[in-house]
């Protein structure tokens, strides 16, 4: 079985000469929920543009689920739903109306349970006869969403679909995506909101200056890169770190009653055993303590200097 | 053939109308009543007959073509702008359809409209002149043929132009004129010689004499000319749509 997408050396260098893509190989299975970071200006929409047709490719192939992207671009096109960044939405027609379009673009007949199931699914049923300019912002990213899925697409690409969106929405949004991936959709999401991807991705693509720096499934890459940190909190306050611990990385908060050490959870030697005892040996008594790891937002953030 | 996406695309165009049925029909109706009143009733009435026609009903298929282009260029050109305009052409560009599909959608929906103004107009004009239609089949072809060309020209403008500006710009300043001075009021054989040599460069010239002799049987040039005229300019706007898709000037980067 071909996977959910096949990208091969796609480049796209714009006329004024910017190159947005650089050789770009990435293949994602189907049914997972694939996380594209990166950087403002990275890469990420112009990749999703030029594999959804919006924008040409300079060289490169896709290919969604074995199809050639523009030489079988009406297979390839119907196997996939877009949910762009941007709220385009029409402002005249009706939620109904809008989204029963998208289905007939896609060259299916019209389905008005199917129809009613999406804007139920998606909280839109009470608004189906709204004008869409009548919606907040956040019921007009729902209309989007609903319309990618009007056509049952097997691959969904979702760019920043909580940017701007209040707390309950987006957790309301990221229930649907849920059940989507759970109905066997492949879902290739952007997002600024780096503990989403963190909290629902399967694997983490790191996108910048139009390169793939890094692809690798989260929890493997929060292992590898993870920073620990162990947290004492002591029972009574140091006005400085004694001398015999200055050998470790630790930082003494500013009340000095707590005590941070950060150290490799992946290293050879931990080190937390000699610190215990250096500890004990100084006088250093401790009453509670805490370990804490990296987000993958800090891990994304070291990635993306590194780079740069 | 995605038909269903034909369908979705027309009828979405359609709808357009329906939410805008006052400025759609009745405009152009108030608008082409004044005509009558003005140069039909008013100016006509000094100028008793053209080529044994009565001025009233001389001038009706020249108005009905004068709405027919205008309406086609405005329907069209509004109806592929708006979409890029707002960013929701994005979803056609990336659905599986077809070049081709997509122009039969948006040109057929504000061909369709222009042809219902059209009808209207006729309708409206033979409640203030006698008039009569000699060849009904030329006229149908004639009126088909120029409202399909002039959507075409109106889907052009529509991808070509950056802003409203420039969305007014062709029609206003270059169609309106070329349309006034292309015989739609007047026979141009009462202009002088040079001037009817200069008219000959106009196409609406051929349109506007081909489309009155279906009615009348009397024409400037003759109904030949004057559809092969009809078919290179609708050849021509097809080239172009076709470049246009093939390129992607300014609709993909």
């Amino acid at each position: 079985m071909p996977p959910a997408l096949q990208i091969e050396q796609l480049s796209k260098t714009y006329e004024s000469g910017f190159k947005a893509l650089n050789s770009v190989n990435l293949t994602i299975e189907r049914g997972e929920l694939f996380a594209l970071l990166g950087p403002n200006g990275a890469g990420k929409t112009t990749l999703i543009s030029v594999i959804c047709g919006l924008v040409r490719a300079s060289a490169g192939t896709v290919r969604v689920h074995g199809h050639h992207w523009t030489e079988e671009y009406r297979t390839a096109r119907r196997l996939i739903g877009l949910v762009p960044q941007e709220l385009t939405t029409e402002s005249f027609e009706t939620v109904s109306a809008t989204v029963n379009f998208s289905r007939g673009l896609y060259g299916l007949p019209k389905d008005p349970a199917r129809i009613e199931q999406i804007l139920k699914d998606l909280s839109l049923w009470e608004k189906r006869n709204s004008r869409i300019m009548t919606l907040s912002g956040g019921m007009k990213r729902r209309v989007l969403i609903a319309k990618a899925l009007a056509h049952e697409p097997k691959v969904l690409f979702l760019d920043e679909p909580t940017a701007g969106v209040d707390v309950e929405l987006r957790r309301d949004m990221w229930d649907v995506v849920r059940r989507l991936k759970a109905s066997g959709v492949t879902i290739i999401l952007t997002t600024h909101y780096i503990e989403e991807a963190e909290e629902m991705a399967d694997r983490v693509g790191v996108i910048t200056k139009g390169e793939i720096i890094l692809v690798e499934e989260k929890n493997a890459l929060m292992r590898k890169l993870g920073r620990k940190q162990l947290v004492l909190q002591l029972a009574e306050p140091l006005a400085r770190l004694p001398e015999s611990l200055t050998a470790y990385d630790l930082t003494l908060a500013e009340a000095g009653d707590e005590l941070t050490y950060t150290y490799d959870s992946q290293g050879e030697r931990t080190g937390i055993t000699t610190l215990m005892s250096d500890l004990r040996e100084a006088g250093v008594h401790f009453r509670d303590l805490q370990t804490k790891q990296d987000s993958l937002e800090k891990i994304f953030v070291n990635l993306v200097r590194q780079s740069q | 053939m995605n038909l269903h996406a034909i369908r979705a695309i027309y009828m979405f165009e359609m709808a357009r109308t329906g939410r805008t049925l006052f400025q759609s029909i009745v405009s152009p109706v108030i608008s082409t009543s004044l005509y009558f009143v003005v140069f039909g009733a008013a100016i006509g009435s000094r100028i008793s007959e053209v080529d044994g026609i009565s001025y009233g009903a001389f001038i009706v298929p020249g108005l009905t073509m004068l709405s027919l282009l205008t309406q086609s260029l405005s329907n069209a050109s509004f109806g592929i702008f708006f979409p890029r305009f707002t960013g929701t052409i994005f979803e056609v560009l990336s659905s599986p359809v077809s070049y081709v599909e997509i122009v039969v959608g948006y040109v057929g929906a504000a061909a369709t409209k222009a042809m219902m103004v059209g009808v209207i107009i006729l309708l409206t004009a033979n409640l203030f002149v006698d008039m009569r239609i000699e060849h009904p089949a030329w006229m149908v072809l004639f009126f088909v043929l120029t409202a399909v060309t002039f959507s075409m020209l109106g889907f052009i403008i529509g991808i070509w132009a950056k802003n409203f500006e420039q969305l007014q710009f062709v029609p206003l300043l270059i169609v309106t004129p070329l349309t006034f001075l292309g015989g739609s009021f007047y026979s141009i054989r009462m202009l002088p010689e040079f001037w009817q040599t200069v008219t000959l460069f106009n196409p609406v010239v051929y349109l506007v004499s081909g489309f009155r002799w279906s009615f009348y049987g009397q024409a400037d040039v003759s109904v030949g000319l004057s559809l092969a005229m009809t078919l290179v300019f609708f050849v021509a706007c097809l080239g172009v749509v076709a470049w246009i898709f093939k390129t992607g000037y300014r609709l993909k980067s």
